[in-house]
């Protein structure tokens, strides 16, 4: 719908005319207008509605019209404003890790603080390695993106990616770099393209103000100040992310093919390890149960067959099925699992506070309309026990067709 | 006959307690050293660089070593240069150090910087030596949630190892006294860090706040009074149970989370 204001004169003729028969039709019930020549007029005596018992009511928060005027269709989506850098004149790097594919919260800091970095003349670029499944680079302040894919840079390839990342320092000649200082990869990664680079970092840096940043040093008891790195390893949370603008994610290349470095470390791929010994509060993949679970032995051996950590509402932990320490919630452990698999979980507020961190809710439920559905990215209604069945059918074909095709 | 043990060579260093600040030995080196002394036994080297007067370092001869190297240094010096030089003629297959130290900078850069002067390759986080067979190690990295990693390389090479590796065994006061420190004097070199750094005691971190960008009154008690809500979840009504698996698995497998 357009927002010009168009005049109707037809109408305008019947509303000034009392004695047409469409007259009442065409009286303006809205309560503010913009008159002929741009001035808002008002009519406060169409503010508010006749309430139920008929008092008329006003609602100031201008969401409720009762029945009488026509409420305005919804703004779509706002379109925030695009911040584009033509021509940059200098470019930060960030490498963000992408954990499961998609950009975390630590990610977004940083592309923030590479924001506060670039200003209005540079520009930030950031490196993609490998396959992922973000969409949302534009809103997260990507203004460049190189996106490096291909089997070299799949597994575990640090030394690779040292060499791609060089390759972008001779042709970019990034002022700084930003990687995120963690576990996940990037405090590996940004400490090993330091030594390369042989730029000393600034690494654990929470704080960075114009010409100086602040980083914790040693173990955790002193902050050490210094003059802004080339280099920045920075902690989460070090700046704002972006909020408010778009940005444009144009692709980038690079101009020379990256050197294909003899791997020294090869990567014979992950190791199985026990789901039940990771602490829950580390698990990265939860399959949860709560009251809507009746067959538990059923529940524990699906846990075997997904390789999930268990969990439980408080009153699976009430009722005896589950260890107090697998208990999830506001009162039970807070938990970061990037898949959170909820079946006969209700969704009452103490759980979900301790979901809040998780990426990915599953819900299985018999009741459509419960808290945990709305929470859930996908949710199936339908009975647990049967649900959870056919998950363990489900895996054991994969297993099999996994093992045939490995044969 | 008994495979030669690994020449393992730990590097060390002094730590301080997290709230009284006192030296101690540092918890992850000590942890690198158990690593050595499980894969060599007795015959792990351990090597420090800095203040062979310093008590703390008798922590480590505590836990079964006989001998201990320093490399005299003052305090502030650069570690780095002396440890490079007895590193490259010292025949270590496999040298370990721990991700951070726990005084001065602690910046966790010293592995990396001595892995790209020796030309080493590097594992970081280092879990458990599984075989070493023909010169190439077979390893467990960690990772984090608790998972692990098989990584081959060949020796020698550098690890470092964090809080997923075996944890340290205790210190004995016998050993500990009774254990010899050799000091070896070296050239010193400066750490040019803190001529334009300064330390200072930490800082609490700002507690981030939720910021609600709401223009109205009414959209901020919106914000303020909402339930978690993910919004534009898809929901399976009337399917079958295999359907309905057969979605979460999808899922479950586009996320990666089940082999
Ligand atoms: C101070 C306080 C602290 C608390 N702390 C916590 C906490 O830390 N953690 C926590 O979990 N709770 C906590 N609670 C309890 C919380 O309020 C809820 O009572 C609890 O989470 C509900 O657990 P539930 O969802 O398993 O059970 P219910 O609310 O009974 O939900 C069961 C769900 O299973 C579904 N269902 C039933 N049968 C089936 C079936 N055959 N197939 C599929 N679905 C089925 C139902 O539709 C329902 O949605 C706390 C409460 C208080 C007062």
């Amino acid at each position: 719908m357009s927002d010009i204001i168009r005049r109707d004169p037809r109408a305008e003729r019947i509303a000034r005319n009392r004695l047409h028969p469409l007259h009442a039709t065409v009286q303006r019930s809205e309560t503010s207008w913009m008159g002929p020549n741009g001035i808002i007029r008002k009519n406060p005596h169409a503010v508010g509605f006749i309430g139920p018992n008929g008092t008329k009511r006003i609602d100031r928060s201008g969401a409720q019209q009762g029945g009488t005027a026509k409420r305005s269709t919804q703004a779509a989506a706002v379109q925030l404003p695009l911040h584009t850098v033509a021509a940059p004149s200098f470019y930060i790097v960030v490498v963000p890790d992408l954990v499961g594919g998609r950009l975390t919260t630590h990610d977004r800091d940083l592309l923030g603080l590479a924001h506060k970095l670039a200003g209005h003349q540079g520009a930030v670029l950031a490196v993609v390695f490998g396959e992922h499944k973000e969409s949302s680079f534009d809103t997260a302040g990507v203004d460049r993106l190189l996106h490096l894919d291909g089997a070299l840079y799949s597994g575990y390839a640090p030394e690779q990616q040292v060499q791609a990342l060089t390759a972008i320092e001779r042709q970019f000649r990034p002022r700084h770099w930003l990687l995120p200082d963690s576990r996940t990869g990037g405090g590996e990664l940004g400490r090993r393209l330091a030594a390369q680079l042989g730029e000393r970092p600034a690494t654990r840096v929470w704080q960075v103000t114009d010409e100086h940043c602040i980083g914790r040093a040693g173990a955790g008891q002193q902050d050490l100040q210094r003059p802004l790195a080339r280099v920045i390893l920075a902690a989460s949370e070090c700046a704002e992310p972006v909020s408010e603008s778009r940005h444009e994610a144009l692709a980038v290349s690079l101009d020379t093919e990256v050197a294909r470095c003899l791997p020294r470390i090869e990567d014979l791929g992950a190791v199985a390890v026990d789901p039940a010994a990771t602490p829950m509060a580390e698990a990265e993949f939860i399959l949860s149960g709560g009251n809507g679970v009746r067959d538990w032995d059923l529940f524990h051996r699906t846990a075997v067959a997904l390789g999930a950590t268990e969990g439980a509402s408080r009153v699976a932990v009430d009722d005896g099925h589950m260890a107090r320490n697998r208990q999830v919630g506001a009162t039970g452990t807070w938990v970061t699992a990037r898949v959170y698999l909820a079946v006969g979980i209700s969704g009452a507020i103490q759980h979900l506070q301790g979901i809040g961190a998780c990426d990915k809710v599953v819900a299985v439920n018999l009741d459509a309309g419960c808290d945990m559905i709305k929470r859930a990215d996908l949710s199936v209604i339908g009975d647990s026990a049967a649900i959870l069945a056919a998950l363990i059918e489900r895996m054991a074909a994969h297993r099999a067709g996994g093992n045939r095709d490995a044969a | 006959m008994q495979p030669k043990p690994l020449n393992v060579l730990c590097l060390v260093s002094i730590g301080a307690h997290p709230t009284s600040g006192r030296a101690r030995r540092a918890e992850q080196d000590a942890r690198a050293v158990e690593l050595g002394l499980r894969l060599a036994g007795e015959q792990v080297q351990v090597l420090h660089a800095g203040n062979a007067e310093e008590e703390a370092l008798r922590a480590y001869l505590g836990m079964g070593l006989s001998e201990l190297s320093v490399l005299q240094q003052p305090d502030g010096a650069d570690a780095l240069p002396v440890l490079f030089d007895y590193l490259k003629d010292s025949g270590a297959q496999l040298v370990l150090t721990g991700s951070q130290a726990e005084t001065g900078e602690g910046s966790g850069m010293l592995p990396y910087l001595l892995a790209e002067q020796l030309g080493w390759p590097l594992v970081v986080g280092l879990a458990e030596v599984e075989k070493v067979e023909n010169g190439v190690a077979q390893v467990l990295q960690a990772l984090p949630r608790g998972q692990r990693r098989r990584l081959q390389v060949r020796l020698p090479f550098l690890a470092s190892v964090d809080n997923a590796a075996p944890v340290a065994r205790q210190s004995a006061f016998g050993p500990a006294r009774r254990g010899t420190l050799w000091t070896d004097e070296v050239h010193v070199l400066d750490d040019d860090l803190l001529s334009n750094a300064s330390f200072q005691p930490a800082r609490p971190r700002p507690k981030r706040l939720k910021v609600i960008k709401a223009k109205t009154g009414a959209e901020r008690m919106k914000a303020a009074t909402a339930k978690a809500a993910g919004g534009g979840g898809q929901v399976l009504k009337d399917v079958s149970a295999q359907e309905g698996a057969e979605a979460i698995f999808k899922l479950l497998l586009e996320e990666g989370v089940i082999r």
